[in-house]
């Protein structure tokens, strides 16, 4: 790995201060480390985040849960307040990667990694989150921009996610057997007033509100109401685990797990 | 250059490290704790999992100085007063190693299974070990002496 | 003193692997060293045209590059073939030089090209980076049905082709087809493989320029072998100024029975430098670099009768050897494979040809069962299908066609010297509950799900030998094995054995063996093996054989050391030989108390003399010492056979196989230790079953491998499995004097035709290739759905 300078800053504001366009932030580190191993990426400064306590910790309120962006996998799979108030964000986070990547790994980094195949972008669009860096909040329909991109600026870091809480909710995932990425994965949220929103991840450049899928389980929150749906497998992703016309076919199953589970 | 701060095995040690030395280097190759293995460095095969204030790691997939102030033990502080631990007392009754290369990371994340889970069953067991590849044993043996080490922990 | 050879002892080794005290390569360091980093191919087939190494030379902590060209220079010699191999015309098969780097053409991704050496690996890296190369880049040759027909890729071999060898009689083969009521069709992929054992390749060599010696560490699973090939071929030193060791190894399955670039580069450099080199592959170099397994493409016919005897068979087969031939890679595909192509059947008439091509991949040699998972593959896919088009019960017609006496000649090579294949095919239908299926079978189906259930009998030749048939056949060399046995003058002993363990448990298993054979408790008895400095010399660890050979050699070295003893034990006692009975450890004279044990013989042996007297307890022409060796070369291959039944379910929404049940009834003879033999069968199993659902090398057509890493390339995890179920049947075998057979490959070769036909049979008959991943089963789901409601 090529050299750089290490930084471990206490406050938000001196982390901010110290990044450049060749500085990372670094959170679980379980993308940045390997890429910079593989030589994918190169850094003159690495900011670790882990050091600024506010940044960590899960608060269920009403009906808004907040994750600050440092929180590891593990303790969100593990809390009790969230298990009661978003179940399936829980579960999802049960399912990432494998014990020791949960207990490193950040939802704060995957979301700004922001791969198209990690689970927590899901979440993010189909619960209504709002993600707060130490400049702006931004809904997450707006933050994902595309694959590894987000509308995140040089220097600004996310702080927190706070998410919607639904009436009901759950994740499905095929995961990649190789990776255990999710091939697809797709998060239904039912919010009071039938609203239903369907985000799904695996399937195109990153995650995204599938539109059909919603408008179709806001008016009938059934299976049935699924099969009626069209998937073009045109603009899904296709690669040596799975094609697009898998994919598409999958988003279907997998939507009808969901509801079924919910 | 950073220094850092950690206790390792029970031992309190202080050393410079560069600012790009990951936990398993700063283990295999400043310490000597030959234990700790590479299989993949990329966080995928779990041979280089040892324990970070009592949670298991990749070590391969950590930087050293990010671990200042931090508890770490590996395989080599298992074995208490020359008496191997439950776990590894059970791996062996059981023969649940064969060329011994993943044995290492197998071992540390079957104890943090452990402390998650006092007793699994088979399905929690081959679960939680999804992120330790093993290409000798079939996993199976493996299992028969996590169930054994849960019973006699 | 019980017998230990049978009793599940726990293993020797491992409290060291077990407390981070194993030493495996990457773990050595030597004063002074440097580090390696090799620079490799990023092009699949490229002509070299320039290396400039000037600026990488000048960059902090560099010592030295070396390409291609100094390596020429030196004249060192390259990598080679191990058997040489005749094609069906009398020609000699044809094969590319393989130097250890490349000079002139690269010819897969990770040929390596240059070596640069550093005082730090990321000096190393820094100055590889800087290293710059102008290629001509060709048109990669990757498709393996294409090969032939495309560009050359070694000069003066046409068509790609190494040989074109043939096994069998295609007349007889003819005029038994004539006969067939039926002839069965099948055309099959066998999947490529990556071992991907879970230690990385590596060498750590340190030269003294004193002695002139250089020491080799490396992660090989035979390092004598390493050492002739590197000394005659590559005349890096001669023999006796080159130690070679492999200390722990971390698993081999094959791909580090070669002796690879790395190796010869370094040893060679390290020399030249004067200084310590150390080299420790990253993963990718050894998913890209290690030796890659399987890869045919076969076209198979059985022909058959009505009542379902078979007549004949044949198989047509394109096997890919790579970019090189290397040790075994020229003999997998023919001797190792087509021999055990008619599987465990009475089959009158059979042939098996075999052509095989080189392409711009990585070598193909050895994995895990080298040649008999592709064959037995072969025939349980198509006597399974034979039994689909018949309507016969696929347990019956293999009962039909089984021998039923031993030996049994099979058709083309083997002489089997026993086995019962009957008994175990109906252990395994019992332990299965093969016949509680079709109600398992109704309750998935209740619940949407699809099941089948896969049969497989199989034999494996194990054991490669006798040396003088081997050889006569194109081996390189003998496959016998050495032991020597020494007794310390205090009575332990240390037993040097030409076999390499890493993970078979020799320190246990050879140590149990010895015991039995001296009476002397297991504790006393050290297993060294591993060290061209330690013990004689050695064939090494594949094809199951460690047993089979090195451990009847240490059996044979054992006896007479037991025979020398009750020679000295005789003059010690004052009886003839004859009155002297060894058991327990002890030479007894028959009806007597006097007795000497086999410790003090070997005291006496060493010490031969008294106290004012001139006294020798050594027979006159026997030397002082209680040390014996033994060359060990057997008879015959061993052939432990077997009948492995599957259940699979699959969910037709999504292709999902999860494998239910498995059920393994092997014959590996007299069983050691027991405990030891269920690991290697569950091992075996592990990578037969990821070859059979979730593993597959793939190159793209620019010759890229796309599955370079656990992202990509699906290893099985504990997830993935059920718990297996063993059981076993035991003819012992006869060509050695344990009865024992080998173990180590049994579940690599046999599980991947029971997965697929019980996969295979979920699917109505369907065929698909494997690995049987989600959506090739997914889509043959659709198909079923559309035939049936199309037949409604």
């Amino acid at each position: 790995m090529k050299t750089f300078d290490y930084h471990s800053p206490k406050d938000v504001k001196e982390a901010s201060k110290l990044s450049s366009s060749k500085s990372v932030f670094l959170a679980g580190g379980m993308t940045t480390i390997p890429s910079m191993k593989l030589g994918l990426a190169t850094y003159k400064d690495v900011i670790n985040l882990k050091g600024i306590k506010k940044l960590s910790g899960i608060k269920v309120s009403g009906k808004i849960v907040k994750i600050g962006a440092t929180t590891q996998h593990a303790e969100v799979a593990k809390s009790k307040e969230l298990k009661k108030a978003i179940p399936s964000l829980a579960a999802l986070a049960e399912g990432i990667g494998d014990p020791q990547v949960r207990n490193r790994g950040t939802i704060g980094g995957s979301i700004a990694n922001n791969d198209p195949a990690a689970d927590y972008p899901s979440a993010c669009i189909a619960l209504n989150a709002v993600i707060h860096t130490n400049n702006r909040s931004i809904n997450a329909e707006t933050f994902f921009k595309g694959m590894y991109e987000t509308s995140l600026k040089s220097g600004e870091i996310i702080e927190s996610i706070e998410f919607e809480v639904p009436s009901k909710s759950n994740y499905q995932k095929l995961p990649n057997p190789a990776s255990r990425y999710a091939v697809i994965g797709v998060y239904v949220a039912r919010f009071k007033g039938d609203n239903v929103n369907v985000a799904i991840t695996g399937a195109k450049s990153c995650a995204y509100l599938d539109k059909n899928l919603s408008d179709a389980l806001s008016k009938d929150f059934s299976t049935s109401s699924i099969n009626n749906v069209n998937i073009s497998s045109k603009g899904i992703n296709s690669d040596i685990h799975a094609s697009a016309n898998y994919r598409a076919n999958m988003i279907k199953v997998y939507a009808k797990k969901a509801v079924e589970a919910c | 250059m950073k220094k850092i701060n950690v206790e390792v095995n029970g031992k309190k040690i202080t050393k410079e490290i560069s600012d790009h030395t990951v936990l398993s280097s700063f283990l295999r190759d400043i310490l000597n704790l030959t234990g700790t293995h590479i299989g993949c460095d990329t966080s995928q095969c779990g041979a280089c999992v040892v324990h970070v204030d009592g949670k298991s790691i990749k070590s391969c997939t950590a930087f050293a100085a990010d671990i200042d102030g931090s508890k770490i033990t590996t395989i080599e502080g298992l074995t208490k007063n020359g008496k191997m631990h439950p776990m590894q007392e059970a791996f062996k009754k059981h023969h649940g190693l064969q060329c011994g290369f993943c044995t290492p990371g197998m071992v540390m994340s079957a104890i943090d299974l452990l402390k998650n889970n006092k007793n699994p069953n088979d399905r929690e067991i081959r679960d939680w070990l999804e992120g330790n590849i093993c290409r000798c044993t079939g996993y199976q043996n493996i299992v028969a002496a996590v169930k054994e080490a849960a019973s006699k922990m | 003193m019980a017998s230990l050879v049978g009793s599940r002892v726990e293993r020797k080794e491992d409290k060291r692997f077990l407390t981070g005290k194993g030493r495996y390569t990457a773990d050595i360091n030597i004063v002074n060293q440097t580090y390696a980093i090799f620079i490799r191919s990023p092009h699949a087939r490229a002509k070299i045209k320039k290396i400039d190494t000037s600026k990488a030379l000048k960059s902090s902590g560099v010592v030295d590059i070396l390409t291609g060209e100094h390596i020429a220079k030196d004249k060192i010699g390259g990598l080679i073939a191990g058997w040489a191999i005749r094609s069906e015309d009398g020609s000699e098969m044809k094969c590319p030089a393989n130097p250890p780097l490349a000079k002139d053409n690269v010819n897969f991704v990770g040929d390596p090209l240059a070596v640069v050496l550093a005082e730090s690996l990321d000096e190393a890296k820094e100055a590889a980076d800087l290293v710059k190369i102008d290629y001509k880049i060709l048109e990669a040759v990757t498709n393996l049905e294409k090969t032939m027909e495309s560009d050359a890729i070694h000069d003066g071999i046409d068509k790609n082709l190494c040989y074109d060898w043939l096994l069998g009689d295609r007349q007889k083969v003819k005029e038994a087809f004539d006969k067939a009521d039926k002839i069965i069709k099948l055309d099959i992929t066998n999947n490529r493989l990556i071992p991907n054992a879970m230690e990385p390749r590596a060498c750590v060599i340190d030269y003294n320029t004193a002695s002139e010696e250089i020491t080799c560490y490396t992660t090989s699973q035979n390092p004598h072998l390493s050492r002739l090939i590197m000394s005659a071929f590559g005349g890096v030193a001669p023999e006796n100024k080159l130690r070679v060791v492999a200390p722990d190894v971390g698993g081999g399955f094959g791909s580090k029975i070669n002796l690879y670039n790395e190796e010869i580069v370094c040893s060679w450099a390290s020399k030249k430098i004067e200084r310590p080199i150390k080299w420790v592959a990253e993963r990718t170099e050894s998913f890209l670099t290690d030796t890659h397994g399987r890869d045919h493409i076969t076209h198979a016919e059985l022909a058959v009768t009505n009542d379902g005897k078979f007549l004949g068979f044949k198989n047509e087969t394109i096997a890919n050897l790579g970019a090189y031939a290397r040790v075994f890679g020229t003999v997998t595909p023919t001797y190792l494979f087509g021999p055990c192509a008619t599987g465990v059947y009475v089959m009158p008439a059979a042939y098996s040809n075999v052509k095989a091509v080189y392409t711009n991949t990585a070598p193909v040699d050895a994995y895990r069962g080298a040649g008999r998972p592709e064959a037995t593959y072969t025939i349980e896919r198509i006597v399974d299908k034979a039994a689909i088009e018949l309507g016969i019960d696929p347990i019956e017609i293999r009962m039909k066609n089984f021998p039923t006496e031993f030996p049994f000649k099979q058709t083309l090579v083997h002489q089997i010297d026993s086995g019962d294949y009957v008994a175990g095919l109906n252990k395994a239908k019992e332990m299965s509950d093969y016949d509680g299926f079709v109600a398992r079978k109704k309750e998935s189906e209740s619940r949407g799900k699809l099941r089948g259930i896969g049969v497989t009998t199989y034999f494996e030749a194990c054991g490669i030998a006798p040396s003088p048939v081997v050889m006569m056949l194109g081996c390189g060399v003998g496959l016998w094995e050495s032991a020597e046995v020494r007794f310390n003058p205090t009575g332990q002993v240390t037993i040097y054995t030409g076999s390499h363990s890493h993970g078979q448990s020799h320190q246990t298993t050879f140590a149990q063996i010895a015991a039995d054979e001296l009476g002397v408790p297991i504790e006393n008895i050290d297993i060294v093996h591993g060290d061209t400095d330690k013990g004689t010399f050695g064939m090494g660890t594949y094809g199951s054989r460690s047993l089979t050979v090195g451990g009847i050699a240490i059996v044979n070295a054992c006896k007479k050391i037991v025979a020398k003893g009750k020679r000295i034990a005789a003059k010690m006692l004052e009886v003839s030989e004859d009155e002297i009975d060894f058991s327990n450890g002890e030479y007894v004279v028959a009806k007597s108390n006097k007795k000497k044990t086999i410790g003090e013989v070997a005291f006496a042996s060493y010490l031969p003399g008294v106290r004012d007297e001139v006294k020798s307890p050594l027979p006159e022409g026997d030397e002082p010492g209680l040390i014996e060796s033994s060359f060990f070369d057997p008879a015959n291959f061993s052939f432990p056979a077997g009948s492995h039944i599957a259940e699979v379910e699959i969910d037709p929404e999504t292709g999902n196989v999860k494998l239910d049940k498995y059920t393994a009834v092997d014959d590996f003879g007299t069983i050691v230790n027991p405990i030891i033999v269920e690991g290697q069968v569950h091992g075996g199993l592990a990578q037969g079953i990821g070859q059979a659902l979730t593993e597959n090398a793939q190159y793209d057509d620019t010759g890229q491998l796309i599955t370079a890493s656990y992202m990509d390339y699906t290893m099985p995890r504990a997830d993935n499995f059920p718990e297996f179920n063993l059981g076993f049947t035991c003819t012992k075998a006869t060509t050695n004097p344990l009865g024992v057979k080998g173990c180590g490959e049994a579940g690599a070769i046999a599980a991947p035709p029971t997965v697929m036909n019980a996969v295979i049979n979920a699917l109505g008959g369907r065929e698909i290739d494997m690995p049987a991943t989600a959506e090739k089963v997914w889509e043959a789901c659709n198909e079923m759905k559309k035939t049936n409601s199309e037949a409604a």
